[in-house]
């Protein structure tokens, strides 16, 4: 047990994220980096709540997310816990290949006179377009 | 005994007061557990349906179920499970804090002090404290507070964080966040501050002129609900399965808020995901008298 919150939430209104979502995204991103490991406990509800202004069902709602996904387990009585499983080995042969897809997009934009404005709105737009209405 | 699945469960209720209706053909189901919004302009009858679920006024129309309960005035059933924050605030000014703690354990049988004193230790409000010397904030945490330590299932508040500045507003939430983590109570409340809403809230009513145009939970309102935009003057139809809430043109082009039943699938459209308080907007600007030059007579007559 640790004496300090393994994790600072944080909330962006503007981001057209369900809240439970972007708690979801920032366990996922901790993990990721190294942040969060195997066994570490998430900050109970209480002090989430305490932490940020949230309605609690929304972080109940977040952890029994990140459990569906495997890259949390609660424990009863005692809270909720990253897991092994959610180290997934990052595959380092396709990211190294979609940055690279990336930075030649990028090149190709700048070439036809896109500022850098225009390219961050771009990527923006593209994350935030939806999948499901979308596809 | 039933275990009530809702907390609030209206059918075609309304209120009349002599002329206007503060509240007309209200259907709505709040379910358990839940912080529900009420929002809507001044007028739009959030006050009245609160006061009617704490059984101040009654209803001249349809039924109202609280706690699978009518509350009626003068009825003390519904008294210690339901908690009422009136947005007038109303407290003893000469009071001390610790004064109006012990009138609250005296009038409440449900009553924790723990709890109370608690809620005013982490809020730094001395208990020794006259209440008329106290900030606005102060006395509102201080109402807040003596709501909560009644430890009602049900709470009721109009306005709870209406004229603070945001450190207070934020401190009162929370405040009210973790009475509902601990306790688990249900919350219903009112308020203009959208921003708030996208916060706390997993449920939202949206009113304008006395009718409910919007409940649902937040999570379904917001995967139902895009903005579909393009540039061009075209007069091009949106798709079948699409509900146009409301429209906004701009010199280039046309950006349209829409209720989405069916996916669908039209390059033409951009598509991006509104945010609540984008959504809500949309709504209460189609409920909004001045948008087509109307008037609406004894709009501040809410709930009086």
């Amino acid at each position: 047990m640790t004496q300090h919150p393994s994790l600072t939430f944080r909330l962006d209104p503007q981001s057209g994220l369900a809240p439970y979502r972007q708690l979801v995204d920032q366990v996922r991103l901790a993990v990721r980096t190294g942040l969060l490991r195997d066994g570490d406990q998430l900050p109970s509800v209480r002090e989430v709540v305490t932490q940020i202004t949230i309605n609690p069902n929304t972080v109940h709602r977040a952890y029994r997310e990140l459990e569906h996904q495997g890259i949390a387990e609660g424990r009863a009585g005692l809270g909720t816990f990253i897991t092994a499983r959610s180290r997934v080995a990052p595959n380092v042969t396709e990211r190294v290949s979609l940055e690279q897809a990336l930075r030649d997009w990028v090149i190709d934009a700048r070439r036809s006179g896109i500022d850098e404005e225009t390219i961050s709105e771009l990527m923006r737009t593209a994350l935030r377009q939806d999948g499901n209405v979308r596809s | 005994m039933i275990e009530e699945t809702s907390v609030l469960e209206a059918v075609n209720l309304g209120k009349r007061y002599r002329r206007t209706w503060g509240l007309q053909d209200c259907t709505l189901t709040i379910p358990k557990g839940r912080v529900a919004a009420l929002v809507g302009p001044n007028g739009s009858g959030k006050s009245t349906l609160l006061r009617m679920a704490a059984g101040l006024s009654e209803p001249s129309a349809g039924t109202l179920r609280i706690l699978g309960r009518s509350p009626s005035p003068g009825t003390n059933d519904l008294r210690e499970r339901v908690g009422y924050l009136d947005q007038d605030r109303p407290l003893y000014k000469s009071f001390r804090v610790a004064e109006m703690l012990r009138f609250g354990e005296m009038n409440n049988p449900t009553w924790n002090m723990d709890v109370a004193k608690n809620h005013l230790a982490l809020l730094d409000i001395p208990l020794r404290s006259r209440v008329g010397n106290l900030s606005g904030g102060q006395q509102a945490q201080v109402a807040l507070t003596l709501c909560l330590a009644k430890q009602p299932e049900l709470l009721l508040l109009d306005e709870p964080a209406a004229a603070l500045d945001p450190v207070a507003r934020e401190d009162l939430l929370r405040l009210l966040m973790r009475q509902v983590a601990d306790s688990e109570s249900s919350v219903v409340l009112s308020t203009h501050a959208l921003s708030d809403v996208a916060a706390i809230c997993d449920y939202v009513v949206v009113l304008a002129h006395a009718r409910v145009v919007l409940s649902n939970d937040t999570e379904y309102i917001v995967e139902t609900h895009r903005i579909l935009s393009i540039v061009d003057d075209s007069d091009l139809v949106p798709p079948p399965g699409i509900t146009v809430i409301n429209e906004q043109q701009s010199a280039r082009g046309r950006s349209l808020l829409v209720r989405v039943e069916l996916p669908f699938n039209d390059e033409r459209w951009r598509v991006d995901r509104p945010t609540l308080e984008e959504i809500v907007m949309a709504y209460l600007r189609e409920g909004s008298p001045h948008r087509d030059g109307r008037h609406v007579d004894d709009i501040e007559n809410d709930a009086r």
